[in-house]
């Protein structure tokens, strides 16, 4: 198994946030993590990426327990995309992918930019400030910036949030596509269920910290006898069982 | 360390400067009213005093030094403040780099932001007031180092507090000079200071920088000494400073606060 997390909690304080959560994810696969607002999503992408400790439990990445991996091996394999996450407004498109790129250590820069910022024809406003871009094409810089290092574990929170249907459908064509062309195992966190039928291979359901439910995502249509995966999401938020 | 990886962060800073015109202003504005002021204040002094009778301008020299520290301090903490600003501090911290290579790296280049700030103003006094804080000779080098680890120790003092508290931290990055400037005795001797106050100051390398600085200007003789006491001193308060930094590091990703740090 390429990534492997084994009983991850995470509590602030008194709050737990994350309760022991056990998931595999295969090489080359899309993940779907899905949930209402704080249910753990985003705290679980930290663990992942180093940004916040486990209380206790594992994240293995081929067999390897990330803590005894050296911090900068080891995110040379990852990177992150969220429209949370801003790139410095006041440096250029251009700059920005230059700076990240000599931090992820990119050889021949110039041409991996050439070559992303053609791919997500970002190249007309090459030389404007990020901050002075609309939603649309910020997004398409962030994502640029999260595939500059051609990372084999791409992290997504929320790619598409607040973006015209039009930009919408280009991203997920593009990470689609991407994913054709290149070994890339990808964890989704979404609200847009759509996005999430479309890419991901499997869906892992969280709620109150706590996986209530994975599985394909006809399997887990089909389980809840529901039409979509957006009435599948809606009846498992909403209840209060465990699947 | 990877060269390269202290180069892009210095770069993302050099940048910013350099895509702003009103930045480099601000850069170089301040400390060019400060020797203007602190030149006046000199010449006055240097008039009326018998005290400073015989160096002229003894006191503006006092303020280069402490500009020097103080634009030191404020860029650290600018550099890591802009982050944050920014909300690009996650897709920093998720970036292969060490922590020692964020350290190096802001290091290096508040250095660049001080001078780009202090030398036209350090060329400025030279013609208007006579002045040059390079008649303080080689050992002017020592203390400008001493000065700036003194400066960016609490520049990694402040940042570790916004790595701890978050953004409102920010406060306590433009008043943490100000704090220590009385207990440093940049314009007047040590004796000026209570006793009880003198002990304290005297674990500081500023009092004896500046107590070096009058010695040189004053007397035109050397104590090798206070330098070196100072260079130790300043380079305990770097060690302490880069394990508070890391220690509160580590506390951050224990309380989750590296995820959506913005304003």
């Amino acid at each position: 198994m390429f990534i492997q997390i084994k009983n991850l909690t995470k509590i602030y304080n008194k709050f737990l946030a994350v309760n022991k959560i056990n998931f595999n994810i295969e090489k080359n696969k899309t993940i779907g993590l899905l949930g209402p607002n704080g249910c753990g999503k985003t705290t679980s992408i930290g663990m992942i990426l180093g940004l916040v400790s486990p209380t206790s439990g594992e994240i293995l990445i081929e067999g390897k327990n990330i803590n005894e991996l050296s911090r900068d091996e080891n995110l040379k394999r990852f990177n992150f995309a969220s429209p949370y996450v801003e790139l410095p407004k006041k440096l250029t498109v251009k700059q920005n992918l230059e700076i990240y790129g000599r931090l992820y250590g990119v050889i021949n820069l110039k041409n991996r930019i050439n070559e992303i910022s053609e791919d997500l024809d970002i190249k007309d406003f090459f030389g404007r400030k990020t901050g002075e871009l609309s939603s649309g094409q910020k997004n398409r810089v962030s994502l640029a910036k999260s595939l500059i290092n051609k990372p084999e574990i791409l992290l997504l929170d929320e790619p598409t949030a607040s973006l015209d249907p039009d930009i919408g459908d280009f991203i997920r064509s593009y990470i689609q596509e991407y994913k054709l062309r290149n070994k890339i195992t990808i964890l989704l966190a979404s609200h847009n269920m759509n996005e999430v039928e479309r890419l991901c291979d499997n869906v892992i359901m969280m709620k109150r910290g706590k996986i209530i439910d994975h599985g394909t995502c006809k399997e887990l249509i089909n389980k809840h006898g529901r039409n979509n995966l957006e009435e599948t999401f809606l009846k498992l938020a909403r209840s209060k069982d465990e699947f | 360390m990877n060269f390269n990886k202290i180069y892009a962060l210095g770069l993302r800073h050099l940048y910013l400067i350099m895509n702003s015109f009103p930045r480099v202003l601000d850069l170089i504005y301040w400390p060019t009213v400060q020797i203007f002021l602190w030149g006046f204040i000199s010449k006055f002094f240097t008039l009326n005093s018998d005290y400073y009778s015989n160096t002229v301008g003894i006191i503006l020299t006092a303020a280069i030094l402490y500009d020097f520290l103080f634009r030191a301090s404020i860029s650290f903490n600018m550099m890591f403040l802009e982050e944050i600003w920014s909300r690009n501090f996650t897709n920093l911290f998720i970036a292969p780099i060490k922590i020692s290579e964020i350290i190096t790296s802001l290091t290096l280049t508040a250095i660049l932001r001080t001078l780009i700030g202090l030398v036209p103003a350090v060329l400025i006094a030279i013609p208007l007031f006579g002045v040059s804080v390079l008649n303080l000779g080689i050992p002017l080098i020592f203390l400008l180092i001493s000065l700036y680890l003194f400066g960016v120790s609490l520049g990694l003092f402040v940042t570790s507090g916004l790595l701890r508290f978050g953004p409102s931290f920010e406060n306590i990055a433009w008043a943490s000079l100000f704090f220590l400037a009385p207990l440093g005795c940049i314009y007047y001797p040590i004796e000026i200071l209570p006793n009880s106050l003198q002990i304290i100051a005297k674990g500081l390398p500023l009092v004896h920088i500046f107590e070096e600085m009058r010695n040189i200007l004053m007397t035109e003789t050397i104590n090798n000494f206070n330098i070196l006491k100072s260079i130790f001193i300043s380079t305990i308060y770097f060690v302490i400073g880069v394990i508070v930094f890391y220690v509160s590091y580590f506390g951050a990703k224990k309380r989750g606060t590296l995820i959506n740090m913005g304003e």
